[in-house]
């Protein structure tokens, strides 16, 4: 039931336009059946398995717009979902930010879904396979696997007609020595359940936590860094190029409130404020990391350039900034691709005489919006390369910095991988700024 | 929901990201009317409920416990002239949980009928024996004798959803007319009200039905200075708190003005939004032309609206048992603060450091009669003059620690969600001795005064943070001599709390809080209240935040 057909979602919200009697209205029908595991001290701590369907109506009489929603589909229960729209279209004060529904549109066919999704049973053997792969070395796991199926339906009485179904799985584990002295971490996220390799993942993790032992302090100042992806992107918290990329947004900018801000007012669109090796872009059509095929609005999504050779050539417009502003309206991409070389991390490594590996970067937060100035710290492998290989573990240590500093400072670019649906390499930076020693591991 | 998920739906920056809880999957909008009619009777609740228990034990669980939960909340936005959205939402259904031969299994239903629930029984007690596969600790629960029938409400005085909400729109776009009047360039007013009302029920023998309040009114102001390009903002100096709306109604008895030297006023139970906005938007501009401080070792005179910040990170996170046990290790992280780190009786700060855990202080969002999982909550001891005695946990963590009761910790931030270890509200005892923050500052020969809370980031053991702030003020030779920016201080747990030197007294102890506390995977908030007075820290190690990009 959480997952409509094409032919039965619109059929559904063709049904519920018939209600209206709204000047606008869109239906939208959102769903997915996911499930979970949860492990830690080599032990499954909880497992949940999650459907949901949900149906939002938006109601407009000119410029007043009020939006209801319901979880369940007969036709009563419709009507009232539509009335309630309506009725709290009428009470609203009108809106100065008024964007006209759209109307019909061509969409991609993003490869997002795939077929394999897994079995409640399927998580338990992948997260046995992870727990008994350390527990056979003394090591201590702790991870999490959710994934499932979405979709996503919406239709409106100005001719729009969307539909969409994608697949995601999500899997991260921890491993600890058993004296809690080394810690590694592996994540990754797949379209296809069936590439994802728990064990490999586990077998990382393990790899790093082992060889973290016995972590030496280095004096805080600046180093040459090669920060791995997971120290780049993180899908449930604020990252450098995550923190970057979002804040694209063309608004706050032309508003003089972000790094993106031009002196004297307007944005720095069309300005080279990285270095020429930085390209980041979006391609819902990626094989590797295919991304939604239309946005929250309903606005198609397509191949789009935000920076190419350092220079901004795209901001982020939503519809009513874009109207404003006479441009066309920015697709709201649900990820991002960076351009990258074709070396891996140990052959970037090999070009380095002295730096700092960082496998994860944690709780980074922002410190000044006028730089997009970050602070947080390394976590879960962090080691001292001198002459081409890794010498030693060294000490976790707090980071300031800000990813517009970090790309200018930019020395080398490794082969993308995937990591919370956007495909980032890993890079190696010159003069990142630590400010200080943690004792954590 | 996921971090470009949120974006993406709700065109929001960066910067308002800490706000991962608005309506998502599961939760219904709704008329604002449908906040004040009645949810199921509590005789209908306990019908419900028993059919849950018993399907439950039908199945074979040892243990079980049901909540039937209606989760309401009303968000209302604006910026500037105009207001932005107005969100009612409701969330209803029903959270079973079993234990069956020392394994934990749970399952949820927003379906809410006798046959509904008792399948969801079911699934979770097939959940449960399904784990066992991969159960290598069978659960031991602390024993817990059943309440029979008892209710709890959170005392407020003016349930929120009874005030209209053209008054709630009247006042936020006055507030903001006040900043923008005095040099705000920007604001935007958020005004967040929610009502927990949960029945919970265990095979125990307790029926335990409570009427949760809490209330947040917040903005965030800017200033801009188009020439330079340089922009600068103040946030709100008001808390979440476990109130009704009386928290909106100004009180010269529950301000507490700042130090001599700067404009600053300190909120207790009743906060001026008007007053506030108005100093916000003075203070926002001055920031564009205020003195950027010189890194170096400073004494910091923290206001409590600023210190819970920091005492949430560095006492109220290490001490969750969950943590320390190793249960968060792939995503909150662990603790320094480990039980071989306790018995060594090494000092987590200096003598002046007592802090205590409290479930049910007044007018904190943490407040409830009863945790989640059914145990009476109360008030313990967790730092006694800089040394650690206890932790906080739950049922099934307490013999962990030789404890034969749980403190009552366990929440969930919904019923569809799994109840686990959450933090209770921990605060800082005010000192002894009468002590007001101008006598505290006569004191102080180098150093800076902070008030309300900024930039936050801690390692996942908690040793080393940093922590910003919204005003900062230069001490020279025991005054303040004007305003800093830039300011943020790096410190570690137990050097920071040894470097504790004095509190101010009762006269000025405020609650700081939070909506957004978040932890687990997947990830739950949870509400939490952090009281303190002044306090001063001697010789902690200050930055300079600011940079030149190209």
């Amino acid at each position: 039931m959480p997952i409509l057909s094409q032919t039965d979602a619109q059929a559904l919200l063709k049904q519920v336009l018939g209600y209206s009697t709204a000047d606008e209205c869109e239906a939208s029908l959102n769903g997915r059946t996911t499930g979970n595991i949860r492990y830690a001290r080599n032990s499954v701590s909880t497992a949940g398995a999650q459907d949901t369907i949900s149906l939002a109506v938006e109601a407009r009489f000119g410029k007043r717009s009020g939006t209801a929603t319901c979880n369940e589909f007969d036709e009563a229960t419709l009507k009232r979902c539509v009335q309630r729209a309506e009725e709290i279209a009428r009470l609203a004060p009108e809106s100065p930010e008024y964007v006209p529904l759209l109307g019909p549109q061509t969409y991609l066919k993003p490869p997002s879904a795939a077929p394999t999704v897994l079995s409640p049973t399927a998580r338990a053997q992948a997260a046995a396979d992870s727990i008994n792969l350390c527990a056979a070395k003394s090591l201590t796991a702790a991870g999490f696997l959710d994934g499932g199926t979405s979709f996503v339906a919406k239709r409106n009485n100005k001719g729009l007609d969307a539909y969409q179904q994608s697949t995601n799985t999500d899997f991260s584990v921890t491993v600890r020595t058993a004296d809690g002295r080394g810690s590694g971490y592996a994540i990754a996220d797949v379209t296809d359940a069936a590439k994802l390799n728990a064990k490999a993942l586990t077998q990382r993790a393990a790899d790093k936590a082992a060889g973290s032992l016995n972590a030496k302090a280095i004096e805080p100042g600046k180093y040459t860094v090669i920060l791995e992806p997971a120290a780049l992107m993180a899908g449930d918290d604020l990252s450098l190029l995550g923190g970057l990329f979002y804040g694209l947004d063309a608004r706050s900018a032309d508003e003089g409130r972000s790094f993106l801000a031009k002196k004297g007012g307007g944005n720095r669109k069309g300005e080279k404020l990285f270095d020429e090796k930085v390209t980041i872009y979006s391609d819902p059509m990626n094989a590797e990391v295919p991304g939604n095929a239309f946005d929250g609005d309903g606005l198609p999504t397509q191949r789009m350039s935000w920076v190419e050779k350092g220079v901004v050539k795209n901001m982020l417009y939503s519809r009513y900034w874009a109207q404003k502003n006479n441009v066309p309206a920015t697709p709201f991409p649900s990820g991002f691709v960076m351009s990258g070389g074709t070396q891996s991390t140990a052959e970037l490594i090999k070009g380095t005489a002295k730096g700092i590996l960082i496998t994860r970067l944690w709780y980074i937060r922002e410190v000044d919006p006028q730089t997009l100035l970050y602070t947080g710290l390394t976590r879960d492998g962090t080691f001292y390369i001198e002459n081409g290989a890794i010498k030693f573990p060294i000490k976790n240590m707090r980071f300031n910095e800000s990813p517009i500093i970090m790309l200018n400072n930019l020395e080398a670019i490794g082969r993308p991988q995937r990591l919370a649906g956007c495909l980032v390499p890993p890079l190696k930076i010159r003069d990142f700024t630590f400010t200080s020693l943690s004792d954590a591991v | 929901m996921k971090r470009r998920d949120f974006v993406g739906l709700s065109g929001l920056a960066a910067g308002a990201l800490f706000l991962p809880s608005l309506p998502g999957f599961g939760h219904t909008r709704v008329d604002p009317a449908r906040l004040l009619e009645p949810g199921a009777d509590v005789a209908q609740k306990k019908r419900l409920a028993d059919a849950a228990l018993n399907a439950a034990k039908s199945a074979g669980a040892n243990y079980a416990d049901v909540r039937i939960g209606r989760y309401l909340n009303q968000y209302v936005f604006t910026r500037e002239k105009q207001v932005q959205n107005i969100v009612s939402t409701e969330s209803y259904g029903v959270g079973i949980r079993v234990l069956v031969a020392g394994c934990w299994g749970f399952a949820s239903t927003s379906v809410v009928t006798t046959d509904s629930i008792a399948a969801t029984a079911q699934l979770a007690v097939a959940i449960a024996k399904a784990n066992r596969l991969v159960q290598k600790e069978p659960v031991q629960l602390a024993p817990q004798a059943g309440y029979g029938e008892v209710s709890w409400k959170t005392p407020i005085q003016q349930n929120a959803f009874e005030v209209p909400i053209k008054q709630k729109v009247d006042l936020l776009l006055e507030a903001n007319a006040r900043a923008l009047d005095a040099g705000a360039s920007y604001i935007g007013t958020s005004l967040f009200q929610v009502n927990e009302q949960k029945y919970f029920a265990s095979t125990d023998g307790s029926y335990i039905d409570q009427d949760v309040h809490r209330i947040w009114p917040t903005f965030s102001v800017t200033a801009i200075d188009k020439a330079s390009g340089k922009f600068r903002s103040r946030e709100a100096l008001s808390s979440p708190m476990g109130l009704g709306y009386e928290y909106l109604t100004p009180s010269t008895s529950e301000q507490v003005p700042g130090p001599t030297g700067t404009d600053l006023v300190g909120y207790k139970l009743r906060y001026d939004l008007l007053a506030d906005a108005a100093l916000a938007g003075k203070q926002a501009k001055q920031k564009l032309t205020t003195k950027s401080v010189t890194p170096g070792k400073y004494d910091l005179v923290l206001d409590p609206g600023h210190l819970g910040l920091t005492i949430h990170e560095s006492v109220g996170h290490p001490l969750e048992l969950d943590r320390v046990l190793g249960y968060e290790a792939n995503y909150a992280g662990t603790s320094f603060a480990t039980l071989d780190w306790k018995a060594k009786g090494l000092p987590y700060g200096s003598k002046q450091v007592n802090i205590v855990a409290d479930k049910l202080q007044p007018g904190s969002v943490g407040a409830v009669g009863y945790d989640d999982e059914g145990v009476k909550t109360g008030r313990w001891d967790l730092i006694k003059e800089g040394k650690l005695v206890n932790y906080e946990k739950i049922r099934d963590q307490a013999h962990i620690v030789g404890q034969k009761a749980s403190d009552g910790c366990c929440y969930a931030d919904s019923w569809s969600s799994v109840q686990f270890q959450r933090m209770p509200n921990v605060s800082l005892q005010p000192g002894a001795a009468k002590l007001s923050v101008d006598d505290m500052i006569k004191g102080v020969d180098k150093g800076i005064y902070i008030a309300g809370a900024g930039s936050f980031s801690i390692d996942q053991q908690r040793f080393n943070f940093q922590f910003g702030g919204q005003m900062f003020y230069a001490i020279e030779k025991g005054k303040i001599t004007g305003p800093l920016e830039d300011v943020a201080y790096q410190s570690n747990t137990q050097e920071f709390w040894g470097a504790c030197h004095s509190v101010c007294d009762q006269s000025d102890y405020r609650l700081f809080g939070t909506f957004f506390d978040g932890k687990g995977q997947p990830a739950q908030i949870s509400a939490v209240s952090h009281g303190s007075a002044t306090t001063r820290f001697n010789g902690v190690n200050v930055i300079n935040t600011a940079r030149k990009i190209g």
